[in-house]
């Protein structure tokens, strides 16, 4: 654990965004994981996401559970609103919150076993549900904090530390994610920032929820060679389908690249995802194909990651529910007890 | 790129830039870190063997190490070395016990020196404890050179000029000739001497041939000459309106001087723009803080005078324009001339060397410009016996560089009595060490100050305009100092990359506080430094390269903003990442001296 505080002094040349910031704004305190811990290099993603989609952190609602991943909060966006919530019951927390404030941005941050294990029924239900949040599991395969056992998604036959072989199989998180219904499915690691960084840009903008399983070894207990969650074995074995890139423009957008090569998908609000494709045959607005395509590369131990699945029409909770637009704690007095006239109204529609 | 080869002492000396920068090659970081411990004694003694003259260095040094000093790249102002420096003089206990014994017999040659100024006493420094018999002469009555008649009491006290000095001349055997002036070096020569080393400075003041000055000149003195009368108290007043022409260091300590010696109304008026003036930026602060103005771009023109005595100078305005050729020039604006009446004159525009007791027959050869051929490395002149150093060499410079000088000399003057090749220099000696003592523990202190620069506490005027011999400046107390220090970044601690360790996770880069960490594919430099975490542009600057990693792409750093923090090490999960202590000591004759015996 590093004890000193980071050093304020920055690169005199730093980037400023459109509100003034540089990414040295969207840090929070120096971490307290392990060094070279994979979770870190998600935070230094996540900084770079809100950094440059201008976003303030104000805006920012970090939730999370319990264990390694569950953590990270404490490193980014300083400035944000947080909840660190009981073990798996992080969705939950963000299915309240979403509904009683529409305005905030909700980002959960979980990991292996607290989604896959603990709340795995909490997963479910947030994505079935679609709450509008970027979901984002930091999966390492073990339960770090306890010192390395096998969390449920790790691989059948791949070893532990100790050379221990995983007999159960994995909880493949992109693929329930995709059945449970989420609208924005991806795969990513924590070693490539590059396709990270752009996916949870994305996922931020997407309405509905937005799921990302985010492989980040653990240095400490996971990163050996029997490991099929190691820097080595997923560099070796990534297979990624797309590169995307979100763009905000909402006009029409000029294609000027081969055809076949990049599809653009035009999402609810306007916006559109370009998506260079790396694979020509994956169509990720197909949730079947994409469903069989997993299976299939899965069998042959690839990791697949990338933009998985997109449904362009999505809706969200709130949209579907129709709750009000302004945050709860805004309504005054009148819109709260709209009157006796109005209840005989409702009232007379429910006879 | 190819990858960098940090076996080379010059890659990791350039990266301690105020050590690079100074031209005797002081260990800057080390001796701060040393300050910062309360070790002022340990801290005094490496300026010493580096420096020679911590204590008068620290009051009066051109201090180029501080223009190149990191922490200036990332804050207005840079750490205050010069000042940190005297914070180690002022503290230290008595060091006597720590410098070189004397030697216990005579090593058989002799070596004359003329000018007894920090060039001459570097040489002495490093050769008398080897058993050398030096003799020095000056013309002056005082040890110490131009240090002792040119730099103000105000600035600079007596007692530390006659104890640096001192330890010097205590050293060995030692000759000392005050009040000698040599006029033939022919003469010299012929007293068998083995090595002969010229280290008499840059004695002329330059002079300003226009109307009035034969009229006036009683009113009129070279600016170095009469600092030099009031340094050795033959000059104790001056009328009260002076002016004092000329922008160097020179002529801030004329005006400084003139305004305590019944100066009321003291001007400086300059040729140049205010920001091409050679006075050191911090010199002419202190001069307007005393309440002299600065005037720029005015050429003198002529002297007034009434029957004999000066009335006023009359000067001309110019602006700065360019050439054709792009070169700067000052050309008359058409405005109306002004005058400035005053009392007296001081001319501070500038020095010459001049050796008019040099015969020019004897195998010393002069150049174009009537300056001894000297060899920058060695300071040998064509004479096989014969050294230069300091302003002697090449011109008017500074004591920082009268010292370098000395010991480059003395290495030559050492390796030529012993019939050695001058031109093979000993390498210096280079330590490169971990300084990892636990998990997340450095042998530095790694959390560096936010802190902006300290100011230097300074006496009240009231006191310091009425006497010339009390210091202006109290210097830095221990508790300032302290504060000062940790604004150093230990540059010296450097960020060593071990590729067969790395595992490519990326935790040095999103640690780094100030973005200077990229993996990426190798290309050319110009090509890299735009594919960067963050901008390289600062070309002086060098980029760590590091060979192909396992993913194909290389690790590069880019030195110029690095903190030295550690945190790059510290959230390595492999130690890729050390930070190591680079400590590089210059050579010294003593050192060459000890290799041959041993």
């Amino acid at each position: 654990m590093t004890y000193i505080v980071k050093p304020k002094l920055h690169h005199p040349k730093l980037k400023q965004n459109a509100l003034g910031f540089t990414h040295r704004d969207y840090e929070g305190k120096v971490s307290t994981l392990c060094a070279g811990c994979g979770h870190d290099s998600i935070s230094a993603a996540l900084i770079q996401a809100f950094f440059e989609l201008d976003l303030e952190p104000h805006r920012v609602a970090k939730l999370s559970g319990i264990g390694c991943s569950s953590k990270t909060p404490d490193y980014f966006l300083g400035q944000s609103h947080g909840f660190n919530s009981v073990h798996g019951r992080m969705p939950s927390v963000a299915t309240g919150a979403s509904l009683a404030n529409r305005d905030l941005i909700y980002l959960g941050v979980s990991g292996d076993g607290d989604s896959a294990s603990i709340g795995l029924g909490q997963l479910a239900h947030c994505l079935r549900r679609g709450v509008n949040m970027v979901y984002i599991v930091e999966n390492n395969g073990v339960y770090g904090l306890t010192k390395g056992q096998f969390s449920a998604t790790a691989d059948k036959g791949s070893k532990s530390k100790k050379g221990a072989g995983n007999q159960d199989a994995p909880i493949d998180l992109v693929s329930l994610a995709i059945i449970m219904g989420a609208t924005f499915v991806a795969r990513s690691f924590s070693g490539d920032k590059q396709q990270l960084v752009h996916l949870i840009k994305a996922a931020i903008e997407h309405k509905g929820a937005a799921f990302i399983d985010c492989i980040s070894p653990c240095v400490a207990f996971n990163n050996h060679p029997g490991s099929t969650k190691s820097f080595d074995y997923v560099r070796e074995h990534n297979e990624a389908v797309n590169a995307i890139e979100f763009i905000e423009s909402k006009a029409p957008i000029k294609a000027d690249y081969e055809p076949g090569t990049v599809a653009l998908v035009r999402q609810h609000d306007g916006t559109y995802l370009k998506l260079k494709k790396l694979h020509t045959d994956y169509d990720p607005t197909d949730k079947t194909a994409a469903l069989a395509y997993l299976m299939a590369h899965q069998a042959k131990g690839e990791v697949v990651t990338g933009l998985l699945h997109v449904e362009p029409e999505a809706e969200d909770l709130c949209g579907r529910m129709n709750v009000a637009k302004a945050p709860l704690n805004s309504l005054n007095e009148a819109e709260l007890c709209p009157g006796s006239s109005a209840l005989a109204k409702i009232n007379a529609e429910l006879r | 790129m190819v990858p960098t080869d940090v076996r080379d002492p010059n890659y990791f000396h350039k990266v301690v830039d105020c050590q690079w920068a100074c031209p005797a090659h002081t260990p800057v970081p080390e001796y701060i870190r040393l300050i910062a411990a309360g070790r002022y004694t340990d801290a005094y003694m490496i300026n010493w063997y580096s420096n020679v003259f911590p204590g008068i260095l620290g009051r009066t040094c051109d201090r180029p190490c501080e223009p190149a000093c990191r922490r200036g790249r990332l804050e207005p102002e840079p750490v205050a070395i010069c000042r940190l420096k005297r914070v180690a003089a002022d503290n230290k206990d008595d060091v006597r016990s720590l410098l070189p014994a004397r030697p216990a017999k005579k090593n058989g040659k002799r070596v004359a020196l003329i000018g007894c100024g920090p060039a001459s006493l570097t040489v002495v420094r490093d050769l008398a404890p080897l058993g050398y018999e030096l003799v020095i002469f000056d013309q002056d009555k005082g040890t110490g050179g131009m240090i002792r008649s040119q730099i103000p009491r105000f600035r600079l006290p007596e007692e530390v000029i006659d104890e640096e000095c001192g330890y010097i001349l205590e050293r060995g055997f030692v000759e000392l000739k005050l009040g000698w002036r040599i006029d033939s070096m022919k003469q010299l020569l012929a007293e068998n001497f083995d090595a002969i080393f010229v280290g008499s400075g840059a004695p002329r003041g330059r002079d300003l041939d226009i109307p009035g000055r034969k009229e006036a000149a009683n009113n009129i003195h070279i600016g170095i000459d009469w600092l030099s009368n009031v340094s050795f108290e033959h000059i104790d007043k001056i009328g009260k309106r002076v002016v004092v022409l000329g922008g160097g260091n020179t002529a801030m300590d004329c005006c400084r001087t003139a305004r305590r010696l019944g100066g009321e109304e003291v001007k400086v008026v300059v040729r140049s723009g205010f920001g091409e003036m050679k006075a050191s930026p911090w010199e002419k602060e202190d001069a307007m803080h005393e309440g002299i103005p600065i005037f720029n771009f005015l050429v003198p023109k002529s002297f007034t005078h009434e029957n004999g005595k000066l009335t006023g100078i009359v000067f001309e305005k110019v602006k700065a324009e360019k050439d054709a050729k792009g070169r700067r020039q000052l050309v008359p604006t058409g405005e109306p001339d002004e005058h400035f009446p005053c009392d007296d004159v001081l001319v501070a525009v500038g020095q010459e060397n001049a050796f008019p007791w040099i015969e020019r027959d004897i195998g010393i050869e002069f150049d174009q410009r009537n300056m001894p051929k000297v060899d920058e490395k060695t300071m040998c002149s064509s004479h096989p016996k014969v050294f230069f150093g300091g302003d002697a060499a090449f011109g008017p410079k500074n004591i920082i560089w009268a010292v370098a000088h000395g010991h480059d000399a003395a290495i030559s003057i050492d390796k030529s009595c012993h019939g050695e090749d001058v031109n093979d220099r000993p390498p210096p000696l280079v330590n490169l060490s971990s300084q990892k003592m636990g998990i997340h523990e450095w042998s530095y202190d790694n959390d560096i100050s936010n802190d902006t620069r300290f100011k230097v506490p300074l006496r009240d005027q009231a006191i310091t305009l009425k006497n010339l011999k009390v210091e202006v400046e109290l210097g830095f107390d221990r508790a300032l100092g302290y504060k000062e220090t940790r604004r150093c970044l230990n540059c010296d601690v450097q960020t060593v990359f071990t590729r067969d360790l790395c595992i490519e996770c990326d935790a040095c880069v999103d640690i780094c506080p100030v973005d200077c960490i990229t993996f990426t594919f190798n290309g050319l430099e110009a090509d890299l430094r735009t594919r960067l975490t963050a901008p390289a542009e600062n070309l002086t600057q060098d980029l760590y390269v590091s060979d192909r990693l396992k993913t194909g792409r290389v690790m590069i750093k880019d030195e110029d903003v690095c903190l030295h923090c550690g945190l790059c090490a510290e959230r390595c999960p492999t130690g890729a990442w050390d930070m190591q202590k680079f400590l590089l000591d210059m050579a010294h004759a003593t050192e060459v001296s000890a290799c041959r015996r041993g």
